[in-house]
């Protein structure tokens, strides 16, 4: 592996969120990826996951495979996607060109205490993906890398897959529990909820 | 019509349009249909917890979808279902092939056919057992309009009284 840079996963999710110009959706894994999602600014189309570990990814799919014009964006560990590697390989048949995977990868299951995962000692993300079929994948060398991956159109070269090495802090902020809320305000972000019906 | 077409068409009625699955003997015709006609997006999902992610997107995304799986695949998935699906209150439908009984030769199927039902209800999942062709259309078509209207999750278990069960299975027991 080349040099890489070692990001923070707030700032990153932040330089991410500024870059999104056309009402991406995002989806947030679970804990440190949601956090951090919901600290980067409140958009409507952003999906908080609670609990279902390892999710984020096929949720992601599914809005990518119903809109398929908008980009769609899947924060998620490696922690997580290494509990559904699976998926990356259903990815590698549907390939939908609108998708963007970024595995925020501490080799950790930080949140849980720190735990070393697989990727921190044994396991290539980026190999994995590539082996799945996704040839689009790379491992995020530097914040241009990162800001050239994010800016192209994201219909073009799909579905790609990032992985970016980052330090073992925590999220920044802590998503409201309350997925009531959150579906209803991401379907209304994505022009398909009832929202708006009591609205004035 | 036979009961793969004619839940098929059901779902069609419905604009049930992704169908996620991971495959099953009892499913073929079902499977066959979807990736038969291009009405229908099909999905072959490496776990049956991954199925219900996916439809879950498109359900928030615009697009009606359900799950396909084998009763064991659905005890891969009561996360999926207790901590997505349910809580988040998405309309997605299950089509469960029923193994376990009236004819079953794997131990594994029978314990899993048990919990079944019971983990719907704990969850307050609506199920219905699907025994009667005749029935189904009436059943699947109100259920799914439930489904939606309600903002909950659905599942439809194939009985074998509806599917012939598994030709494996009898092949074994009459071995
Ligand atoms: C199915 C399931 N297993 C285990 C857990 C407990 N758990 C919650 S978050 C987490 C770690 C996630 O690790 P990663 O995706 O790498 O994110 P990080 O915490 O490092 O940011 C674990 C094990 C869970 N919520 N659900």
């Amino acid at each position: 592996m080349a040099e890489l840079t070692l990001f923070n996963r707030t700032e990153l999710t932040m330089r991410l969120v500024a870059k999104l110009t056309h009402e991406e959706a995002v989806v947030g894994g679970i804990g440190n990826t949601n956090f951090d999602l919901f600290a980067a600014g409140h958009r409507p189309q952003n999906f908080y996951m609670l609990g279902s570990m390892g999710l984020a990814v096929p949720i992601a799919l599914g809005v990518a495979i119903a809109q398929p014009e908008r980009g769609v964006i899947a924060l998620e560990g490696d922690g997580s996607i290494l509990m559904s590697l699976g998926c990356l390989a259903t990815i590698g048949t549907v390939r939908p060109r609108n998708l963007t995977i970024v595995i925020m990868d501490n080799g950790l299951y930080q949140i849980t205490g720190k735990q070393v995962t697989a990727t921190g000692t044994n396991t290539d993300i980026v190999a994995v993906a590539r082996g799945v079929g996704l040839a689009n994948s790379h491992w995020v060398r530097d914040h241009n890398h990162f800001d050239e991956m994010i800016a192209r159109r994201f219909d073009e070269g799909g579905p790609v897959l990032l992985a970016a090495k980052i330090d073992d802090k925590p999220g920044a902020g802590q998503t409201p529990r309350d997925p009531a809320l959150i579906r209803n305000r991401f379907m209304k972000g994505l022009g398909t909820g009832r929202g708006g019906a009591l609205d004035g | 019509m036979n009961w793969s077409d004619t839940f098929l068409d059901v779902l069609k009625k419905n604009d049930v349009r992704l169908i996620s699955y991971v495959p099953d003997n009892v499913l073929t015709p079902l499977i066959k249909g979807v990736t038969a006609d291009n009405y229908f997006i099909s999905v072959n999902a490496t776990r049956e917890d991954e199925a219900m992610g996916i439809v879950a997107g498109a359900w928030m995304g615009g697009m009606k979808g359900a799950v396909m799986m084998q009763t064991s695949g659905f005890a891969v998935a009561p996360n999926a279902l207790a901590s997505l699906l349910v809580p988040f209150q998405i309309p997605a439908i299950l089509v469960i092939s029923e193994r376990g009984t009236l004819g079953e030769f794997n131990i594994g199927q029978v314990a899993v056919a048990k919990i079944m039902r019971p983990i719907l209800d704990t969850l307050s999942v609506e199920h219905h057992t699907l025994t009667d062709e005749a029935k189904l259309g009436f059943i699947v078509d109100s259920s799914i309009k439930q489904a939606v209207t309600t903002q909950s999750p659905v599942a439809f278990i194939l009985s074998p009284l509806l599917t012939g069960g598994n030709p494996v299975a009898h092949a074994k027991l009459s071995a």
